[in-house]
């Protein structure tokens, strides 16, 4: 028998692990100060930091939201003896409405922020398809008519003949198709709405209204303006970029050479040009190819050069989805005897597009961010109003309280579609790794 | 028969868009398309201070924005039918070009190419304005020729730019741009130091010195290197828009010589002893219905915003921040080059 000096008989209690290893302590030597190169990185950080927020913060922490001019926000600044200045808040408070909404009429602003607010209810059952009922999405395609309606006004009866478009397009492919084929249909069913919007919508809708009036006050373009004019610009384009975005990739790749090779030339030329030179195309030359005294919307114009320019970087984009997608996924669609479109829609592009979610959401983040590039064209976007504001004799010289209030509502905005983009990632995270 | 179907609606579209191209023909007089759309579509400056600004109700104010105001007045009855159409330096000339606007006030110099290569129609002189350099005062400089070996902030694109090199050359000293895209970037950029001296328009210039925390530590330097007479402009083509405009701005001018003002007005239409004010105010003569407007075309004109002085006064004046003095834009009775032909 072995001679033990000691033996333990019961379990010691559990103890507390050492301040060092847990709770703020050891949080801090773990991340902050887990070696000495660490830790003296960690301490000029710190530094650096209070630096810049010792420079920002007591500029920040300025109480001139009432101030009615800079002269007066000087004053204030100087009597509270602040060193280097301090922010002139009182330029947001006078002139928050108007970054907002440009010159659009006091009295009918509620019809953009109903469009706002609408625009969620009709994304909801769009971007949480569990969430919400999919009868929901009547609503979303009623949406598409009944926005430009509300933020343009006039007779109710030309969003109703608009939405008549593509019910007139369907009609037609049926009655050609059956006649001429599914190819003369299609392309039937595409110029018949066209001209349908061109030509009669306009007298049709004239006529109606004359018999029944019926309509809200109609609002020029000329008055939209602000982050408004940002934000509708934006949201047109990314809807419409996207549809357009994906027939343009399939057209790319598609068998049939004359739209495949329109898809390339299209997608190529508009990526081959900066933006900025469209929007001058848009606003200049345009006007000069017209006939005189033709009165083409300009926000119009600024629209579809912008949803042309996002189309063709979104078809890119998911072109690089169906590339990455493995070639046993089409041969497998074939193979289960599905046609073209049932194979795309059921098999391929839901692939693609889930593979593409980054790529298309960074993709809208800059064109919703393009969309100040109106400013150069002379429509007041923010960036175009903070000009117009300065000119003011008095908030001439402001320019860091202006930027900075643009860059804040751009700022929640991008983020927001980011943050969704990523928790769509996750969500539609299906293979295993 | 499917093919006499397609070229039946493809005839329809023709003669379709045809009537419509129809349409816009016969709207060839400029004012009775104004007339019609009942606005005025008026092309100005989207931010310069004191000549054209929207204040915080979006209600445009300035210079420039008056004699928008007064040409709607006299044509429209109203100073308010104007829809102000914002341009930049690259797209007014096209804007006026192609129709989007009836009629340009957008502190555009009157220059040669512009007016005959461009095929446009100017009206006279609403400002009378010219190049000058700011300093600091620290910098001991009291004339742009002693400005030798400078870094000067420059605007790109601009006559400012060639005016500049022309000035140095002439004066055969030697400078350093720094190019700057716009006036609130000028403002910084000269602010932080980061050019000695900072050149544009006279009156730019002392609504960008009145903006400073100290504009007493800055001059304006005396020489003015260049003529920069601005004005309205309209479409080479139509000569009755033209000559309305035109005596719609010397109305404005006029009135104050012979001191018509905004407040004075209406007594002074019931009739004076002077038949030039007569005329001016038709009680006398049928100079509206020449101009086919009515009798009171000049009246409304005037009361619409005030006569040029009063003009003057209110946006760019002395009483304002801007604080320009009248200079050149004086009445020739006065020493200025305001001359209004007669109204006879």
């Amino acid at each position: 028998m072995a001679d033990y000096s000691y033996v333990r008989k019961e379990m010691l209690p559990e103890r507390e692990p050492p301040a060092s290893e847990v709770g703020v302590i050891g949080w801090l030597r773990e991340n902050l100060f887990s070696g000495w190169f660490n830790s003296i990185l960690t301490v000029v950080s710190v530094v650096l930091i209070y630096l810049i927020l010792a420079a920002i913060v007591p500029w920040l922490w300025s109480p001139t939201w009432g101030a009615g001019s800079l002269s007066e926000c000087r004053d204030i600044v100087a009597e509270l003896g602040k060193e280097h200045g301090g922010a002139c808040y009182g330029v947001i408070t006078e002139r928050w409405q108007q970054l907002l909404f440009g010159f659009y009429p006091e009295e009918l602003r509620w019809r953009p922020i109903l469009t706002f607010v609408g625009l969620f209810v009709a994304l909801a059952p769009v971007l949480f398809t569990d969430a919400f009922p999919r009868k929901m999405l009547w609503f979303t395609g009623a949406y598409l008519f009944l926005a430009p309606w509300l933020m343009w006004g006039g007779p109710i009866w030309t969003p109703l003949l608009v939405a008549a478009g593509p019910a007139l397009g369907f009609v037609a492919f049926r009655f050609v198709a059956r006649a001429a084929g599914t190819l003369a249909g299609v392309i039937a069913a595409g110029l018949v709405p066209i001209l349908w919007w061109l030509l009669a919508v306009g007298p049709v809708a004239g006529a109606i209204q004359s018999v029944v009036p019926l309509g809200i006050e109609l609002v020029e373009s000329r008055l939209f303006g602000g982050f408004m004019l940002s934000v509708w610009i934006g949201v047109v384009a990314i809807a419409i970029s996207l549809v357009l975005g994906v027939v343009l990739a399939l057209g790319r790749q598609s068998d049939l050479m004359i739209v495949k090779y329109l898809s390339v030339g299209f997608i190529e030329f508009i990526r081959g040009v900066p933006l900025i030179t469209l929007l001058f195309v848009a606003s200049t030359l345009l006007n000069i190819f017209m006939p005189p005294g033709t009165n083409f919307d300009i926000i119009l114009r600024v629209m579809i050069m912008a949803t042309l320019f996002a189309s063709a970087y979104i078809a890119e984009v998911v072109r690089g989805g169906l590339a990455a997608l493995p070639r046993g996924q089409y041969e497998a669609a074939d193979a289960l005897g599905l046609d073209y479109w049932k194979a795309q829609r059921l098999v391929i592009l839901p692939q693609a597009l889930k593979i593409s979610i980054p790529g298309i959401v960074s993709t809208f983040i800059g064109l919703f961010k393009d969309t100040t590039l109106v400013s150069i064209i002379g429509l007041l976007d923010p960036i175009g109003l903070t000009g117009s504001i300065r000119a003011d004799a008095n908030w001439n010289g402001i320019v860091w309280e202006l930027y900075g209030f643009i860059a804040l509502l751009f700022f929640l905005s991008c983020f927001s579609m980011s943050r969704y983009s990523m928790w769509l990632e996750k969500k539609l995270r299906t293979e295993h790794r | 028969m499917k093919k006499s179907v397609f070229v039946g609606a493809l005839a329809t579209a023709g003669v379709i868009a045809g009537a419509a191209f129809a349409q816009m023909d016969d709207s060839d007089s400029t004012l009775a398309a104004v007339q019609d759309a009942g606005v005025l579509k008026c092309g100005v400056n989207s931010g310069l201070t004191g000549f054209a600004a929207p204040d915080a109700n979006g209600r445009w104010e300035g210079f420039d924005v008056a004699v928008c105001r007064a040409v709607a007045a006299a044509v429209l009855s109203d100073p308010e039918a104007v829809e102000f159409v914002p341009t930049t330096p690259k797209t007014r000339f096209t804007a006026l070009a192609s129709g989007e606007v009836d009629l340009l006030v957008r502190n555009t110099t009157w220059t040669l190419t512009r007016d005959v290569d461009l095929k446009f129609t100017f009206l006279g002189v609403n400002y009378y304005d010219g190049q000058g350099f700011i300093v600091p005062k620290a910098l001991g400089v009291s004339s742009a020729k002693e400005l030798d070996g400078a870094t000067v902030c420059i605007q790109t694109g601009t006559t400012t730019e060639l005016n500049l090199a022309d000035f140095f050359r002439v004066n055969n000293i030697s400078y350093e741009p720094v190019p700057i895209e716009t006036n609130a970037e000028a403002q910084q950029q000269y602010l932080a130091g980061a050019c000695d001296t900072y050149t544009t328009d006279a009156s730019g210039l002392a609504a960008t010195r009145a903006s400073f925390e100290n504009p007493g530590d800055h001059a304006i330097l005396p020489e003015i290197i260049s003529k920069e007479p601005l004005g309205p402009l309209v479409r080479h083509g139509d000569d009755e828009w033209a000559d309305i405009v035109r005596w719609t701005l010397n109305a404005l001018i006029a009135a104050e010589e012979f001191g018509i003002t905004s407040t004075n007005i209406e007594e002074l239409a019931n009739g004076t002893d002077n038949p030039e004010i007569n005329r001016i105010l038709g009680t006398e003569g049928t100079m509206g219905e020449m101009l086919g407007l009515d009798a009171e075309w000049a009246m409304r004109a005037i009361m619409a915003e005030g006569n040029y002085g009063e003009i003057f006064e209110k946006n760019i004046g002395e009483s304002t921040p801007i604080g320009l003095a009248r200079g050149l834009n004086a009445q020739w009775t006065d020493g200025g080059l305001l001359y209004a032909p007669p109204f006879r």
